[in-house]
């Protein structure tokens, strides 16, 4: 078994390199994603290798990039489209709401798009404005999409190639502060036989509450729950992974033992994925619950300046503060 | 492009011939048939192309019996929605020659992107017309599948499908499927309007920097809903091509010959690898934008009664019979064709039934979805409760 330890982007890097060679259909397009190998790297030395009718540089035009990518999945091809930032794919929100979405629908069950758009997202990193946002709910609320983020290097390099591979036109969040944090992955594992794309994974067991969280907040609650067992109580922390659809299925498990609920996400928490996630634990869960669902989030302000950042993120303190906050009720 | 561009717009501020019947004297305007009747050998668009056709008397008496056909079924989409059984029409009225003439220069192979209103198009193409009219009577979402018919589904959103388009064409040409007579080649089609559009300004770039096999095929009615053209822009359209980097023409849209020679041209010239090219049809919208529009509204009767001066059938009709190419036999024989397929289309949207409502969980993802899964479930529980009830 050839176990490596890689950085979540190189595990990406790698997971992009084996769909490139399983498929010839899987196209790379994107700003920067040729010679330079992405911002951050995502896509390095693809397109030296695949050529560049394989891995496509764009025109700077995120529209251009969706739709130019449905013609193509129209035709036949996979494209793996990077945005490149976060507050970058909204020229692109039409194409993708409109067009990718539906198109399935549309016509009836009879054309798929095959498309992963990759989106790397969440602040943490420093950057000045459209470079740290969480729009994850705005395509979660889609139908015809779904979203899927990954938050360890692991599931970044199975996880982008199970999407490639589903029929599904998939947004694929990417943890960008995350992408240095290294870990062990398997790289031989046949895709067939990995944990499924769309199902939600504890990452820590406890028994006094559960935490929810996806993408870059898991690493926040993990150390969360490191240091709440030195206070004695056991956080349960729960990757969702899938953001759309949600599998819930562990969380309800989850909660009807622990009682309490906490949610966890850098997006602005009004009509954000906690509110979904309170309201269908509260729904299936009500019996169980010690105390209301609560969530720990960004604020409902346009993301801040970098230097305010950390308080804007939800981090550690205020995990634990809301933890403490199930047990006065 | 030609200094000051006489032809313009005949809409345009400026004193350009708008006393002119038709366009024949435009410069800029390739037309082989005029709105008289007359034909023109040949005509040469801004480039130097020379165009020309060399039809049989059987494919001219065929070019007349689309037009007549595609004007017959949208008067009876008309029609029905009038009488409440489609919710909804997009007449083609005044652009069947546009739709014709390019929907005939498509070879077998070549891939079509319609925005909502190209029924002529599709029959060209061999469609069913019946297929479109469930979008229309709300009773499915339209769909099909674009790769059995060479046909995208139709598309709403104004210009999305150029992007679309474009991409395909990018596919072509990965597929290394241009370069010889017998390579491939995408047409999209998007109205005056559109040209507005940023997705179509992107196609534009997109096209031209992968040098795709693509034709911009603009149908220039005139108006987008109540918008005359001088709200989109200030130069005519065609020559927007120059500063994207490729060939623009701007052909006589009532002119199903010219249409066809210019169309042919382009789609031709693409599928060798010569990169894409935008056509401006230019033609008019003799009726409503759709059945909720109220032309009466924002233009006047007048220019209404000049375009139909050039209307596209009577033309042909006029050359048919001049040059003895049809008799009065033919042209009742295709009438009573036309009636006989409106019939027919007719017959067959009031039997579409209505869908069962559950099936609207059908085919959002094609995986499905757990949720999906667990809300048709509730629904037919929800539905089932009132089953024996006084409902």
């Amino acid at each position: 078994m050839a176990t490596e330890t890689l950085t979540i982007g190189k595990a990406l890097n790698t997971g992009l390199r084996r769909a490139l060679e399983n498929d010839s259909k899987v196209v790379i397009m994107g700003e920067d994603v040729g010679k330079l190998g992405g911002v951050f790297r995502i896509t390095d030395g693809l397109q030296k290798d695949f050529g560049d009718q394989r891995v496509i540089d764009t025109p700077l035009a995120e529209s251009g990039i969706i739709g130019t990518a449905v013609g193509l999945a129209i035709r036949g091809y996979r494209p793996v489209c990077e945005i490149q930032f976060d507050g970058f794919v909204y020229p692109a929100y039409d194409q993708i709401v409109s067009q990718v979405a539906k198109m399935h629908y549309r016509s009836g069950g009879r054309l798929s798009i095959p498309m992963v758009i990759r989106i790397p997202f969440g602040g943490g990193i420093g950057a000045v404005e459209h470079h740290s946002e969480s729009p994850e709910a705005y395509f979660a609320h889609t139908a015809g999409l779904k979203v899927v983020t990954c938050a360890n290097p692991q599931d970044a390099y199975v996880m982008i190639q199970q999407a490639i591979a589903s029929d599904d036109p998939i947004v694929f969040l990417e943890p960008k502060r995350r992408y240095w944090e290294k870990g062990q992955v398997d790289l031989d594992a046949p895709l067939s036989d990995a944990y499924p794309l769309h199902s939600a994974r504890v990452v820590r067991p406890g028994t006094d509450v559960t935490v929810l969280a996806y993408g870059p907040m898991v690493r926040t609650c993990l150390d969360a729950a490191t240091a709440a067992a030195e206070d004695g109580r056991e956080l349960e922390v729960i990757d969702l992974r899938s953001l759309s659809p949600l599998d819930l299925t562990a969380a309800y498990e989850s909660v009807k033992r622990t009682g309490r609920a906490v949610v966890v996400h850098e997006a602005p928490s009004n009509i954000g994925l906690g509110a979904e996630l309170a309201a269908r634990i509260t729904e299936e869960c009500f019996y169980s619950l010690e105390s209301p669902v609560l969530r720990v989030t960004g604020f409902d302000t346009p993301y801040p300046a970098a230097r305010v950042e950390e308080e804007y993120l939800p981090d550690l303190d205020r995990v634990l503060d809301a933890v403490d906050r199930t047990f006065g009720w | 492009m030609a200094k000051g561009d006489p032809g313009g717009t005949t809409r345009s501020r400026r004193a350009a011939p708008r006393s002119r019947k038709g366009a024949a004297g435009d410069p800029a305007l390739v037309q082989l048939l005029t709105p008289e009747g007359e034909r023109i050998d040949s005509a040469t668009g801004p480039d130097g192309t020379e165009y020309r056709v060399d039809f049989t008397d059987e494919e001219y008496r065929g070019l007349y019996r689309d037009l007549v056909l595609v004007r017959k079924l949208d008067a009876e989409a008309t029609a029905l929605q009038r009488q409440g059984e489609l919710g909804l029409w997009a007449s083609l009225l005044g652009q069947e020659a546009a739709q014709v003439g390019s929907g005939r220069a498509l070879r077998t192979q070549d891939m079509a992107f319609p925005t909502y209103r190209e029924h002529g198009v599709l029959y060209c193409r061999g469609i069913d017309p019946i297929m479109p009219l469930g979008l229309f009577r709300g009773v499915d979402q339209g769909g099909w599948d674009p790769n059995e018919f060479k046909f995208n589904m139709y598309t709403i959103v104004i210009g999305a499908q150029t992007l679309h388009a474009t991409g395909y064409a990018m596919g072509i040409t990965i597929d290394g499927k241009t370069g010889t007579d017998d390579g491939e080649a995408a047409i999209a089609y998007f109205g005056d309007g559109a040209t507005s559009q940023g997705d179509v300004n992107e196609a534009f770039v997109w096209a031209s920097v992968f040098n795709a096999p693509l034709v911009f095929f603009c149908q220039n009615n005139q108006y987008a809903i109540s918008e005359p053209l001088e709200r989109q822009t200030r130069v005519p359209l065609y020559q927007r091509a120059a500063g994207f980097g490729f060939p623009g023409v701007r052909v006589d849209g009532n002119d199903v010959l010219a249409t066809y020679a210019v169309t042919r041209t382009a789609l031709d010239n693409a599928r060798l690898g010569q990169g894409p090219s935008l056509i401006e049809a230019y033609t008019y919208r003799m009726g409503a934008h759709t059945t909720s529009d109220d032309p009466t509204r924002y233009r006047i009767a007048s220019e209404v009664e000049a375009w139909q001066a050039k209307d596209p059938i009577a033309r042909v009709k006029a050359f048919l019979e001049k040059q003895q190419i049809a008799d009065a036999g033919f042209f009742a024989e295709v009438d009573e064709q036309a009636r006989r397929e409106s019939v027919h289309l007719r017959e067959r949207v009031l039997e579409m039934p209505d869908p069962e409502p559950v099936t609207m969980f059908d085919n959002v993802y094609p995986n499905g979805s757990p949720l999906l899964d667990e809300q048709r479930a509730k629904f037919s529980r929800y539905m089932e409760s009132f089953e024996g009830s006084a409902h």
